[in-house]
Formats: structure tokens, sequence, C-alpha cells
């Protein structure tokens, strides 16, 4: 075993507690809400005893709590999240219909931003201290202050009630029969808003980070070794200075990913985008606690996996860890 | 006596500082402003934000009657305004001081026993830095019920452990100096060990970790209340977007819209600003640059 092996195991052990933690939570979480979840479910005072017993017996009420952890357990196993009381369906079959959408916006969003972002922040920082910098830093720091959905419902009101250049929300025009590279450009226009929302608070992260990052490179010796052999400048920012800045950003895409996923739910509920992130304000506003719960799952479990793999692939690029393990 | 006098010094010479602090000032004074109409709002032409108006005034436009104009409810969006910073503001102040407490004492008490101790309350730290935090405050403020109290507590599970990690961090350095050293020398106890001699030296990060928690907790409220998880009895900033969003007729009332936006914006600006400047003063060497 070399010391990469060591790292990739630790951290794949890691990872999988952490889950069945968040499996823990999930069940406790939903447990100790004060009341019976029954009767917050049906408010109705007319539902009779035998009716409430029924429910109760359905959704597995009845039984002990460790009866109920198991029976959770062994749903879990077997891909069953319960059943969603808004939807009728089981909550694994409504959210996997979603996560496609989410996806595809989260992933592009994503792109947009750290390529943008790198750029700016890699720019201002080798440029520190000039008017570009101040401007470019300026900005991230106010866009940064603004939460996602109050940008995203001034973003609806220009563009797509007062000016009509975008649609008002959801992914495709209805009843529209668009097909191949229509459909796409017509999911792209759709798309556009939401994701600039997305991107716009995102943005802000990676400039900073890089920008703070680049300056520090800047200071360091091999930089001015490259200077002092007569390199181009723009050789000594490509090949010397950015690769070396990066490395503190690649850390931070994990931990943001957490972060990521606020803007998904704000962005997708202001634009109707039909994806997770909506599914969480659709589940709130119907109290559907069993389809919020599996979202919630979804969404922990998924950053778990997304920075076990940011972890692995930080350990490849960083030659420390093949050394020390 | 002596003590509390060196207090009170640093923190004039703290106040001043900041008062030369272009951004912090700015920040400062908008946060003061903010403050102002939260306690006076009864005094600034406000009437009750919650009572519905008559049928005659529903999404009025601003007028010398209604300054902001009237919701779909024919409710006062100056009052919902003004009255709305009490929410933004006592969530953000109580939320923070919850988290910090809370944050450095866990951060306190790991850092200085270490071993098994430290082992266990950073696994935990860790556990809760993993989760994504929007989500796990959506579920737990549904689950708990709408109430600001509920808010407040929510915003507090999720934030601790962010300043848990920072206060631990400064005290592992802080209980190897000599200072503490020597007190335990001359038989000192754990406790004044740590509460006497350690935690004031933690007090200007505890600081600088209550501007930002108050950050963040101002925008966790705005959002949660925006998905319509806010106290259904205080209206907030978020809950006047959550109504203006659901009743579909936002695009003609811009009046209803552009207040709560701004002054969330102008609120967490501002908040940042400060944030900025009191990790700038607390900077070693930011005193002597100023001439002090």
């Amino acid at each position: 075993m070399t010391g990469l092996h060591w790292f990739a195991l630790r951290k794949g052990v890691a990872a999988f507690l952490t889950i069945i933690a968040i499996l823990c939570a999930n069940f406790v979480i939903f447990r100790i809400a004060p009341g019976d979840p029954i009767r917050m479910m049906f408010r109705d005072p007319r539902v009779s005893a035998q009716q409430l017993q029924a429910m109760k017996e359905k959704f597995g009420l009845d039984k002990s709590l460790g009866g109920q952890f198991i029976a959770y357990m062994k749903g879990l196993s077997r891909g069953d999240l319960g059943l969603s009381f808004s939807h009728r369906r089981p909550v694994a079959e409504v959210v996997a219909k979603r996560i496609p959408q989410t996806l595809l916006l989260v992933v592009t969003a994503l792109c947009v931003a750290v390529v943008l972002g790198v750029a700016l922040g890699a720019l201002a920082g080798w440029r520190s201290g000039t008017r570009f910098d101040t401007i470019v830093l300026t900005l991230s720091l106010t866009m940064y202050s603004i939460p996602t959905f109050s940008l995203g419902i001034i973003l609806l009101l220009i563009f797509a009630y007062h000016l009509a250049v975008f649609p008002l929300g959801g992914i495709v025009t209805p009843a529209s029969g668009f097909t191949g590279i229509a459909y796409a450009r017509d999911v792209l226009w759709h798309m556009l808003l939401p994701a600039f929302s997305i991107v716009i608070w995102y943005i802000g992260e990676y400039v900073l980070l890089t920008r703070s990052s680049m300056i520090d490179v800047m200071g360091k010796e091999y930089i001015i070794t490259a200077k002092a052999k007569g390199l181009k400048e723009l050789g000594i920012l490509k090949n010397h200075a950015l690769r070396n800045a990066l490395l503190p950003v690649v850390t931070i895409t994990g931990v943001n990913l957490g972060f990521a996923v606020a803007g998904v739910i704000e962005a997708e509920t202001v634009f109707s985008w039909p994806g997770v992130g909506r599914l969480v304000y659709e589940a709130v506003s119907k109290r559907d606690y069993p389809l919020l719960q599996g979202v919630f799952l979804l969404f922990a479990v998924s950053v778990v996996l997304a920075n076990l793999v940011i972890d692995l692939i930080y350990g490849y690029i960083d030659p420390r860890i093949k050394v020390r393990g | 006596m002596s003590v509390s006098r060196d207090r009170t010094d640093k923190l004039r010479e703290f106040l001043q500082l900041l008062c030369g602090h272009g951004m912090g000032l700015t920040g400062l004074i908008i946060i003061l402003v903010f403050l102002a109409t939260a306690l006076f709002a009864p005094f600034l032409g406000c009437v009750d934000p919650g009572r519905s108006g008559e049928f005659a005034n529903i999404l009025l436009p601003p007028s010398s009657q209604f300054w902001f104009g009237t919701d779909d409810l024919a409710r006062d969006i100056w009052s919902q305004t003004l009255y709305g910073s009490r929410v933004s503001l006592t969530v953000g102040i109580l939320a923070a001081f919850i988290t910090v407490v809370t944050g450095t004492l866990v951060g306190l008490i790991a850092g200085f026993y270490g071993k098994w101790i430290e082992e266990v309350l950073m696994r935990i730290v860790d556990f809760f830095m993993m989760l994504p935090e929007l989500p796990l405050m959506i579920v737990l403020a549904a689950v708990l019920g709408p109430s600001l109290w509920n808010i407040v507590l929510v915003v507090s599970i999720v934030s601790w452990p962010t300043t848990t990690r920072v206060v631990r961090s400064q005290v592992l350095s802080l209980k190897e100096r000599p200072f503490v050293e020597a007190s335990r020398c001359i038989g000192a106890g754990n406790p004044t060990l740590m509460f006497g001699e350690i935690l004031p030296n933690v007090v200007p990060l505890m600081f600088a970790q209550a501007v930002l928690m108050i950050t963040e907790a101002i925008y966790a409220e705005a959002v949660l209340s925006f998905l319509g998880l806010g106290d259904p009895t205080r209206i907030s900033w978020g809950s006047m977007l959550h109504f203006a969003f659901e009743s579909g007729v936002m695009a003609r009332a811009l009046w209803w819209v552009i207040p709560p936006i701004a002054s969330i914006v102008a609120l967490i600006v501002s908040f940042s600003l400060l944030g900025t400047a009191v990790s700038d003063i607390l900077e070693p060497g930011y005193k002597e640059t100023k001439g002090f």
C-alpha cells in the first residue's frame, strides 16, 4: 500500500461513517417533532380513531422506536424512502425524476462560475492594487451579499416580466413540441436566468479565493526566479503562478458544495425550475415530511460523496500526500 | 480594578480604530439606522403591519397615506418594512450570540483538554460541517414548526461548529504560551486556566466571529421565511417576499418587492463591511499603521 492508497482508504471510511451518521440523524430529526405526526398530517377533526390507527400502521408508526428504526434502515437498503403525501407515490420515484434537471443546472452554473471566477481572480491577483483589481474586488463582495432568491426575483421582474426577453419559469415552453436542436435551445433559454443567479453568487467566492491565493504565490521565490530568467509574463502566470494558486481552489470546491445546494434551492424556487431544489419548496408548502426527508438525504449524501471525490483528486494532484499518506 | 480599566481602554481604542476605518464606519452607520427603525418603528408612522386593511386599499402604489404602498391584503408596506428589521436584527443578534457562546465553549474544551475529548468533539464538528446548511435548516424548521425562536434555534444548531473550529485552533496555540505555563506553575486549576487565562485572549476572535454569524443568520432567516418557514405572527423581509411571490402579482407591485430586497441587501452588506473592518483591526500590526 502506498501513501495514496492509505489516504484514499481513510477518506473512504470517513465518508462511509458520515453517511451512516446522516442516515441515523435523518431518522432522529423527524421523530423529535413535537406532537403526533399522523395528527399533524391529517388536521381534519372528522378523521376517526380507526382511520388514524390504519394510517399509523401504513406508515409503520405503530411499532416501537427500535422497530421503526430497523424498518427504516431495511427500507433504505432497498432504496425505499417511504411514500410522499402530496404526490401519493414513492418518494424515491418523485425525487429521481427531478435529479437530471438539477444536475444540468448545477453543473452548468458551477463550470461557468469556476472558469470565470478563477480567470477574474487570477487576473486581479496578478495585477493587485490596480483599478481592475479594485473593481473586481468590490463587485465580488457586493454580489456575494445579495441572497440568490432576491437576485432571482430582481432578474425575473426585469427580464421576464418587463422586458419579456426570457421565460417566467419552467424548463421548456409548454406544448411547444420542440425536438432536437430547437428543444436544446429552448432549455438553454429557460436555464439562463436561474443559472446566472447561481453563478453570480458563487463566482464571488472563487474570485476572492483565487485572488488571495495568487497574491500569496506571487511573493514566492520561484516566481522571482522565473522573472529573473526573463520568462514572458503570460508564461509565468500560466505555468508557474496559476498552477500553484489553484490547489486551495480545488479544496474549496468541496467545501462549497454545501452552499451550492442553497443556491440551487433558491434559484429553482424562484424560476419554477422542475428540479430537486424546487421539490424542497413544494414539500415545505405542502408539509410533505417524507418527501422533505428524502430530498434532505439526497442532498446530504451527494455532498459527502462529492467531497470524497474532490479529496481523492486533491490527493492525486498534491504530491505531498503521495509521500506522507 | 486595573483589569476593568484596561478593558474599557481597549474597547475605546477599538471603537476609535473602527471609526477611522472607512468601510467599518459606513457599515456601522447603516446598522445603527436599522437599529433605530427597529426600536422606534411605532413612532415612525407605522400602523400594525399584520392588520389587513379595507378592500379599496388593496395593492395601492406609494402615496401620502401609504408611503410605500400596500400589499394584496391592503397591509401597509412601510410598516412591514420597518417592523421587518426587528425580526432580522433579533434573529441575527440572538443566533450569533448563542452560536458564538456555544461554539467558543466547545472549542475551548476541545482545544484545552485534547486527547479523546478533542477527538470526539471535533468528529461531531466535522459531521455538522459536512451537512449542507440550508437543507438542514429547512428540515429542522419544518419539523419544529414556524416561529421566530425556532428559527433562532435552527440557525444556532447549524452554525456553531464554524466557531468551534476557529476557537480550538487558537486555543491550541495559546495553551502552549508561557503565561499559561506560569499560571499553572503557581497552582491555577484547569477552570482558572481556561476561563481566566485563555478565554480573555480569544475574545477578539469571538467578536469577529459574532459579526460574521450575524450576517449568516440574517441571510438564513430571509431564505427560510421566503420559503414559507417564517414566523406567521411576525412579518419579516423574507416573508414579505414570500407573500409577494405567492400572490402572483408582484410584477405589477414593485413597491411591494423593492423595500424588502433593498433592506436585506443593505443590512447584509453593512454587516459584511463591519466584519471586514473588525478583522482588519484585529490583524496584528494594524494599530501601528494607524499611528496608535
